[in-house]
């Protein structure tokens, strides 16, 4: 039996991917168990594997956790991705958590109705551009540093290259007012452990698709 | 000046009340400072005091922190009611995580029409009773201790109590079917800094009401139209 972490999702982004990132990030290799059928995901409750009968479900140093914040913090305070006191701490969850708001648009996007999407698209794209990026942005920009906090690598650069690059495959040019972002997300992609994770054959996960779509509603359908 | 936390918010509870509960529960002070115009909110945006233009905002310890989870992990961390090890604290995030996604379906609960009002009631309850509910009776059957983590009281506590009331408050009777929540609703607010909170005159909010709704779309101009889950 292995002692890698193991990941129980769709075999898709979702709420997973940030964890898959933060997990590459600090270069701890897992393993992966895909739910194809609503009957395997109907067994995982049954047997007792899902706290609040939900996915994602990650199976680590004997625990089975679920809920995605709880798995990050975990990960991010085990593999020293968390700052270095209570305050770093803090900023790294201010920063963590107004990201997670801007991937939570990115999440629904698949599943919003076809009249929809031309007007969630624009909302994403207005976030990410008024909102979100110009924090970071400035933040960057004030400290000269390489990292967001501490001028340290931290679970709060992970989130932050992840929401980037899934910005930009909806708005390609959405970096295009933001030049420290653009110097960032460059060394950013040369960390080894993110350079190895952005190639191919990595466990990174593609855009959703309709397959993806159809799969958690089939999964998921009560 | 004070060095007491202060918080920015409406006068109501929305996304605050758990942030008062816990600083409530750590016997901390804090001030209150109630958005009640579009005008001090756009004071507030362009002063650059709201990093992500929203509130929850706290100022403490020279911070001015928005993000409610963020604020809720340094007040647990800062006071001591987060466990004693990461294991505990992942096992506090997670039970948090639930109690947080239930109320989350009473979040939003006085911004519906009143048709939909009665299907989110409906539902609020029958989440609270097959998927919440069952997993803190268990927990607290099985280890049989006083508190959910650690034989220590904690943030998930406070959370679960403050949870516990609210969903009372759409149904008196939700808790007939779970006998170790209804003995851990009467420890947990026995607790002295907790009995205080729970009087009448502390800085508990009320039920939304119609004027706090109101008072919400007027100043974010947002809001008007929320469907229910």
């Amino acid at each position: 039996m292995s002692g890698k972490p193991r990941l129980t999702y769709l075999n898709g982004r979702g709420r997973m991917e940030p964890i898959r990132w933060l997990l590459a990030a600090a270069g701890v290799e897992f393993e992966e168990v895909y739910l194809e059928t609503k009957e395997q995901y109907e067994k995982l409750i049954k047997d007792g594997f899902l706290l609040f009968q939900q996915v994602p479900l990650v199976e680590i140093d004997g625990m089975k956790m679920v809920q995605t914040r709880a798995i990050m913090s975990y990960i991010a305070g085990k593999y020293n991705l968390y700052g270095k006191d209570l305050k770093e701490r803090a900023l790294i969850d201010m920063y963590v958590e107004g990201i997670s708001d801007l991937m939570q648009m990115i999440l629904m996007f698949p599943f919003s109705p076809p009249d929809a999407k031309e007007k969630n698209l624009e909302s994403i794209k207005e976030r990410a551009t008024n909102r979100y990026f110009p924090v970071f942005e400035k933040v960057l920009k004030q400290h000269g540093q390489d990292f967001l906090v501490g001028n340290k690598f931290s679970w709060a650069d992970v989130q932050l290259m992840e929401a980037i690059l899934a910005v930009e495959e909806k708005v390609p040019d959405v970096l295009s007012g933001f030049p420290q972002l653009q110097v960032f997300k460059t060394k950013m992609s040369n960390m080894p452990t993110i350079k190895k994770f952005l190639q191919p054959g990595s466990p990174r996960k593609p855009p959703p698709d309709a397959h993806y779509v159809e799969t958690v509603l089939k999964v998921f359908k009560k | 000046m004070s060095t007491k936390p202060k918080l920015y918010y409406f006068d109501g509870r929305g996304k605050m009340e758990s942030i008062r509960w816990l600083l409530a529960a750590a016997g901390v002070e804090f001030e209150e400072e109630f958005l009640e115009t579009r005008d001090q909110y756009e004071k507030l945006l362009q002063g650059g005091s709201l990093l992500f233009q929203q509130v929850p905002m706290v100022e403490m310890d020279g911070m001015k922190m928005v993000q409610t989870r963020a604020i809720l992990s340094y007040i647990a961390a800062k006071y001591n009611l987060y466990g004693k090890d990461l294991k505990e604290r992942a096992l506090i995030d997670m039970y948090v995580g639930g109690t947080d996604d239930l109320m989350g379906f009473i979040l939003m609960f006085p911004f519906l029409s009143a048709e939909d009002k009665e299907k989110q009631r409906a539902l609020i309850v029958q989440k609270a009773t097959s998927r919440y509910f069952p997993v803190y009776e268990k927990v607290l059957k099985d280890h049989g201790q006083d508190f959910l983590v650690g034989n220590n009281f904690s943030w998930a506590d406070v959370h679960l109590l403050e949870a516990i009331l609210m969903v009372e408050e759409k149904k008196s009777d939700v808790l007939s079917g779970f006998p170790q929540l209804q003995a851990f609703k009467a420890r947990i607010s026995s607790i002295p800094a907790i009995k205080k909170f729970l009087e009448p005159g502390s800085q508990r909010k009320p039920v939304p009401d119609d004027k706090y709704v109101e008072t919400v779309r007027r100043v974010l101009r947002m809001y008007y139209d929320v469907k229910a889950n």
